[in-house]
């Protein structure tokens, strides 16, 4: 009686078990059909569409566009500065979730609302207030740097500053800090628990915000327009040219421009899980 | 199971497939939704600027019999992203831009007769001239198109390639040259020049007066009429007429399949009436002769709101029309004033 219920019961399982390729059930199919119409409408068409269009030109007309002197510049500036900022965000980011999650002190949930600031204001507003407090001979910081190259980059840091931060948060709230007292009680610096216990735990995290914050600063436009100057092969990001490219109808060279962001985006976010998975493996 | 869950992906593929066919299917045929109760409706899509005007001729155009009981739908924001909406379908009856080039484009999409600059106002429905913003008290002493390229000069103007408004800018500066005699070698050369001295290239000329406000350089390369409208809005800056200067022709038509009212309209907008509520805002009427009562506030003078200009160059006498100014200056591939702005930023590097 016994044996032949598990006998029965075997085979159903069987498939299951060996073959986790499809697990789909009518409800869950269904969730994931939704889920395929939502993503397709909101993101695949359009970006297919940019890429079409891009195509629209054939070949020579794309390479000639993202090689033009002016254009080149522009993708060059933008992805340095939004790899540069990416680095410091790396930093910064787990430093400044760290202090939040394990420190108490005066103030820190004041701190802890303003971090998501730069999520909530509307960039053309925060590029007025960096015009007002870094804009000018009579910046009440005595610190000038409109029209040149570190606008960008404070625009691009301001803008991507939440990201590390808000993803790290959630881990680290989770971190057993037993794990870190075992490590310690077994002789292991802090440094070692550091590097051998919390890091690991970290780095996906550390690495989505990564991520996301490059893809934001390769696309920033309104935070910096007014305090970079937009000048040609010093200050002027692609989000600028896109707009040029759109102002004298060239759409075909505005997506094309859009593309090579796009390529380059998918390739340092594609990179980033490549080091985190190698990380993860060491850790 | 197993059956059971590849008829779920295949209905989930198949749900992402017909919802990417219903989008292509409903892409094109847009925009006759509101047809039959538009007859007493104008849309007007127009260039931010002049939206205090227009508000205040449509409660003018109320007053009349034609304007009796008419609705009004507006729409205002940088001049070539509302020309390329309505393009791509945005409902408009009225439209209103800061340069005919962006009427032009709907011309060849069929929705503006080829005849809208025919009539005997050319198309043009309010004037400006280009002037120097500058710093309380002029400073750096700017009068003349000589002073704006002296070393240590710092230029705030529009971005010709991103802006279409900031084209009458750029034509000004190159313009002036000609006019006192020099040569098209000199009246380039002085366009390098000029924008050598660019400290900043905001996208529009909205950014491009923030942030001078915001302390960005000496000088502003403004229009007249933003500059007595910013000061009505108490942000106002000092501003300078120059001797030469180039007129700024708004365009402004009505659409091929325009509300009925919209001919009325267009019509008030032109008349002594309507040209009196530009002149107030700081637009210069397109006629000398409208008597808007003298005093408009928030000019340099505002008992003398629009001083006559020494020589006032015009697109149309001075260089050909705006399908050569299109070609000669601002050709992506080797327009003047683009090759000039390379030319600055290369020298930069």
């Amino acid at each position: 009686m016994t044996s032949t219920e598990i006998a029965a019961v075997r085979p159903a399982r069987t498939p299951r078990r060996s073959g986790p390729r499809n697990t789909l059930t009518r409800s869950s199919g269904l969730g994931l059909g939704i889920a395929m119409i939502w993503f397709s409408a909101l993101v695949l068409i359009p970006l297919a569409a940019v890429v079409v269009t891009a195509a629209d030109g054939g070949w020579q007309a794309f390479w000639n566009t993202i090689t033009g002197p002016q254009t080149a510049a522009a993708i060059r500036l933008t992805v340095f500065t939004a790899l540069g900022v990416t680095a410091v965000n790396v930093v910064m980011g787990p430093l400044i979730a760290w202090v939040l999650v394990r420190d108490r002190f005066w103030g820190k949930s004041v701190l802890e609302v303003m971090i998501d600031i730069p999520f909530a204001l509307p960039t053309i507003v925060a590029g007025l207030v960096l015009l007002s407090l870094y804009g000018n001979a009579d910046s009440p910081l005595g610190i000038d740097i409109a029209n040149e190259r570190p606008a960008v980059f404070l625009a691009f840091l301001f803008v991507t500053l939440p990201f590390v931060v808000r993803m790290v948060q959630p881990v680290l709230e989770e971190l057993e800090l037993d794990v870190e007292e075992a490590a310690a009680s077994l002789g292991a610096s802090r440094f070692t628990t550091f590097r051998r216990i919390i890091l690991p735990s970290l780095t996906p995290a550390i690495t989505a915000g990564a991520a996301l914050s490059f893809a934001r600063g390769v696309s920033e436009y309104g935070s910096l327009v007014l305090l970079s100057g937009n000048l040609p092969f010093k200050t002027e990001v692609t989000s600028v040219r896109i707009l040029s490219s759109i102002e004298n109808d060239n759409v075909v060279a505005a997506a094309s421009v859009a593309t090579v962001l796009l390529a380059i985006s998918l390739a340092v976010i594609v990179l980033l899980d490549v080091i985190q998975r190698r990380v993860a493996a060491r850790g | 199971m197993q059956i059971r869950s590849r008829a779920a992906t295949a209905a989930s593929l198949l749900g992402a497939t017909i919802s990417a066919l219903a989008l292509s299917a409903c892409a094109p045929g847009s925009g006759s939704a509101s047809e039959a109760d538009a007859e007493e409706t104008i849309s007007i899509v127009g260039f931010a600027v002049p939206e205090a005007a227009n508000k205040n001729i449509a409660t003018e155009f109320a007053k009349t019999a034609d304007g009796e009981g008419v609705k009004f739908q507006t729409s205002y924001g940088p001049s070539g992203d509302q020309s390329r909406a309505v393009a791509a379908g945005l409902e408009a009856d009225y439209v209103h831009f800061s340069v005919p080039t962006d009427v032009t484009r709907l011309v060849d999409e069929g929705l503006v007769a080829d005849d809208w600059d025919q009539g005997e106002n050319k198309g043009v429905v309010s004037h400006s001239v280009v002037v120097f913003g500058v710093r309380d008290g002029n400073p750096k002493n700017i009068k003349t198109w000589a002073d704006l390229v002296k070393p240590g000069v710092e230029i705030v103007t529009p971005n010709p390639a991103s802006s279409g408004a900031a084209r009458w800018n750029a034509l000004a500066a190159y313009g002036q040259v000609i006019s006192d005699g020099g040569t098209e070698e000199e009246a380039t050369d002085y366009v390098d020049k000029f924008f050598k001295n660019v400290v900043s290239l905001p996208s529009s000329g909205r950014d491009a007066t923030t942030a001078f406000l915001g302390g960005t350089g000496d000088v502003l390369m403004a229009y007249e009429n933003e500059a007595i409208l910013a000061a009505q809005n108490d942000e106002g800056f000092e501003y300078v007429l120059p001797d030469t200067t180039l007129l700024i022709e708004n365009a402004g038509a009505i659409l091929e399949d325009a509300s009925e009212p919209s001919q009325a309209w267009l019509d008030f907008v032109l008349s002594d009436e309507g040209q009196t509520q530009f002149a107030l805002t700081g637009f210069r009427p397109i006629r000398d002769d409208v008597d808007f009562g003298g005093t408009v506030e928030g000019a340099a003078d505002p008992s003398n709101p629009f001083p006559p200009v020494g020589t006032l160059l015009t697109v149309d006498e001075d260089f050909g029309g705006w399908d050569e100014v299109s070609t000669k200056f601002f050709d992506e591939e080797n327009g003047l004033i683009f090759e000039a702005i390379l030319g600055a930023g290369l020298s930069l590097e």
